[in-house]
């Protein structure tokens, strides 16, 4: 092991307080699952501020991590600075393998450096180095160039790092792994620019006995064999999540111009089927998945100096940065999309955060809420891209009061210069690119983490639309419930919620069996619903209350495929939902 | 005629190390550390990936500097691990030019590619293939 001049000692004062690893192999599963899920209520104390010390960065992975493909997530909670609640990110890249390999279940961080330092954890060896160089780079690429080179384990690593936004407490701040893959929604960035750290690298190469290697190798290959043959797959490894652009659209559930509308008369030009063919350049994967679902498009931009001369990078698309930064800002300008993509890769945000925010001040801008003079001299219109990456880089600089709230999302943003109405925020989080129906509203308001991923109510809608079935609120309550509850046991083992068809309860139970964990059918059932529980009760604590949640108004303008959506079935669903969870 | 593995087109490959984990279950274990495949970023992942595997060399420079004859010749080219006479010194892995000398940490020995080809068809882009080995005299 190298050592570095910068390099701490862990019980250095200048380093941060506190790191703790957790093993968890040798807990029977349904133990590792509720301590994995109940680790943030025991370890946050009752309302501390997210932006303070005291605020645990807790960052799990399952029983099947390294062992079967497609279990390869790490999930992040924290209390989120965006919404002031329960906070929890999911992402892949090298990470969940990573923190496997290196011997742990879990790593939690508490407390402030006093200088910036970024963490190195070599299995059982950990490293505080100083990261005070570091500190304000313009770019997070370049932090991830730098950390890839001063540390070893290539290939075997994962390489976690802040941008500006996250130093300079932008709420929804993300932490980038692997360049491509993120800790997005909810703010993780801006924790770790509370706690002055830069980053984590972790890495190791340990293995993993399993109770019966023939059953193993043999339920691997099914898992394998229905990842890379299955239709349920076939989406994700072809055009990727993008390929829902056109379908949405042709539905009229593509949230377009800050959802004046559901459909894009240019939706051709940012779908998925476009880019593919165009830009697409190269497909990547997490690791352990061969599906490789990271779709990078190539983006060549003439020198202005010289003619034929170019600069080629990558960017990485998928439906809801298209959404975000495409249909909802009224821009079908590949170039311009990308390059506001990649701005947001440097600067460290979540990008559909902040798609959804510039949305809401495009409006407000056209309404006269604000002026050239909030703008700082931008004229925010909409598809206007040269604009909204000036303004990207102020909300991370944050020049004036304006950029200031943009810095905090669009809802407080709201509550400063009017316009809540058109606010597209869900539980304060902001929302993602669907349009189908009430359920998918009803999943990002009553989801744990405010997020389409919690309960897929875009799902109910979509069945409902195609059999023709009307919705009532028993039943979409009953469906959000059911499905978030079932994905509490897949975000705790932990595995993509884009194999969730894969991962049947049966071969669930088998795979848990393989590593050495017995359970039922009911075990599970009982798992997930009382994770759920657990965390509608840490947000309750800290102040939650489902009566309070503000719909914005504009979901109830814009028609659906399903048509005008009734602010009364929305509540009583609300309700149904809050009685039974 | 002996068997090598080959990297047919690195540029094909994704980096979901489908490969790395396929050597590690041959044995029947899940993990890594019993991987003789690696498969890292060529400088990021923007830049695609690196491939390494045991090219099963004529004259192979890691037996060679084995000082314990641990790393006997394969017919054919190549070598094979005798555990019981590895004394863990690492010379092996210095002189691989490719790195292909991979360290298991838990053993305390080098993970030798056994030229099995276990892996080749988890590669869901045809990366990897076995080959015959076709000798250059030098």
């Amino acid at each position: 092991m190298t050592r570095y001049p910068g390099c701490l000692p862990l019980t250095s004062p200048a380093a941060a307080s506190s790191v703790t690893g957790r093993r968890i192999s040798s807990r029977p599963a349904w133990a590792a699952l509720v301590r994995r899920s109940g680790s943030s209520e025991e370890e946050c104390p009752q309302g501390v501020d997210p932006m303070a010390p005291g605020n645990p960065i807790i960052m799990a992975v399952g029983p099947l991590v390294g062992l079967y493909p497609l279990a390869s997530k790490t999930v992040a909670m924290f209390k989120s600075p965006h919404t002031g609640n329960l906070g929890e990110s999911q992402a892949g890249g090298r990470s969940a393998v990573a923190i496997r390999m290196a011997g742990y279940g879990a790593i939690v961080i508490r407390g402030v450096s006093a200088s910036p330092v970024y963490l190195v954890v070599e299995g059982s060896h950990v490293h505080f180095r100083d990261a005070s160089a570091l500190w304000d780079l313009s770019s997070a690429y370049t932090t991830g160039t730098i950390m890839r080179q001063r540390e070893s384990g290539a290939g075997v690593r994962s390489i976690m790092r802040i941008g500006r936004a996250g130093e300079r407490g932008v709420t929804y701040a993300s932490v980038i792994t692997e360049t491509f893959r993120h800790f997005g929604r909810l703010g993780l960035g801006a924790v770790f620019g509370s706690k002055r750290l830069k980053g984590l690298v972790i890495s190791g190469g340990r293995s993993l006995p399993v109770a019966d290697r023939r059953a193993y190798r043999a339920l691997y290959d099914q898992i394998y064999k229905a990842a890379t043959e299955s239709p349920v797959m076939k989406k994700y490894h072809e055009l990727g999540t993008a390929m829902n652009v056109l379908p949405l659209n042709a539905m009229g559930a593509l949230p377009t111009r800050n959802l004046q509308s559901g459909h894009f008369d240019e939706a051709e030009s940012i779908s998925g089927e476009r880019l593919a063919a165009e830009y697409l350049g190269r497909r990547v994967a997490c690791a352990h998945c061969p599906v490789a679902c990271v779709h990078l498009g190539t983006l060549r931009l003439p020198y202005p100096k010289e003619p034929y001369f170019y600069k080629t990078s990558m960017v990485g698309y998928d439906h809801e940065p298209i959404f975000a930064v495409g249909s909802l800002l009224g821009g079908s300008d590949v170039s311009g999309i990308f390059q506001l993509l990649d701005e947001a890769e440097v600067q460290g945000l979540d990008v559909m955060s902040l798609g959804v925010t510039l949305a809401w001040a495009t409006e407000a801008f056209q309404r006269g809420l604000i002026s050239e003079k909030e703008t700082d001299g931008l004229a925010l219109e909409w598809g206007a891209y040269p604009a909204y990456i000036a303004a990207t880089k102020r909300i991370v600089k944050q020049p004036n009061d304006f950029y200031r709230a943009l810095a905090r999302g669009a809802e407080y943003a709201a509550t400063i210069y009017g316009g809540a109405d058109f606010a597209l925020t869900f539980g304060k989080n902001e929302m993602p690119g669907y349009h189908t129906g009430p359920g998918c509203h009803l999943g990002y308001l009553t989801g744990a983490r405010h997020s389409h991923l919690d309960s897929a109510g875009y799902s109910i809608d979509q069945k409902a639309a195609a059999t023709g079935k009307t919705l009532t609120p028993e039943d979409v309550a009953a469906g959000l419930l059911e499905e978030e509850r079932w994905r509490q046991v897949l975000t705790s083992l932990v595995v993509c919620l884009f194999a969730r068809g894969i991962y049947t309860p049966e071969i669930v139970f088998k795979s848990l069996a393989s590593a050495g964990f017995v359970c039922t059918n009911d075990d599970l059932t009982r798992i997930g619903a009382d994770i759920l529980r657990r965390k509608v009760a840490f947000k309750r604590r800290e102040g939650f209350d489902e009566t309070t949640l503000r719909i914005p108004k504009r979901i109830l303008e814009t028609a659906t495929p399903l048509g005008v959506i009734d602010e009364e079935f929305m509540r009583k669903t609300i309700q149904l939902y809050t009685e039974n969870v | 005629m002996a068997k090598r593995l080959s990297v047919l087109d690195a540029g094909r490959c994704v980096g979901c190390q489908s490969c790395m984990f396929a050597c590690a279950r041959r044995p029947g274990l899940g993990g890594l550390a019993a991987s003789s495949i690696w498969v890292k970023s060529a400088g990021g992942v923007r830049k695609g990936y690196v491939v390494v595997v045991c090219r099963a060399c004529p004259g192979p420079p890691c037996s060679r500097v084995c000082p314990t004859d641990a790393l006997p010749l394969r017919v054919g080219g190549g070598v094979r691990l005798k555990p019981e006479l590895c004394i863990g010194c690492r010379n092996c892995v210095e002189a691989c030019p490719f790195g292909a000398v991979l360290w298991d940490g838990e053993h305390d020995k080098p993970e030798i590619c056994v030229y099995c080809g276990f892996c080749a068809p988890y590669c869901p882009y045809d990366v990897l293939k076995m080959e015959e080995m076709t000798h250059v005299e030098r």
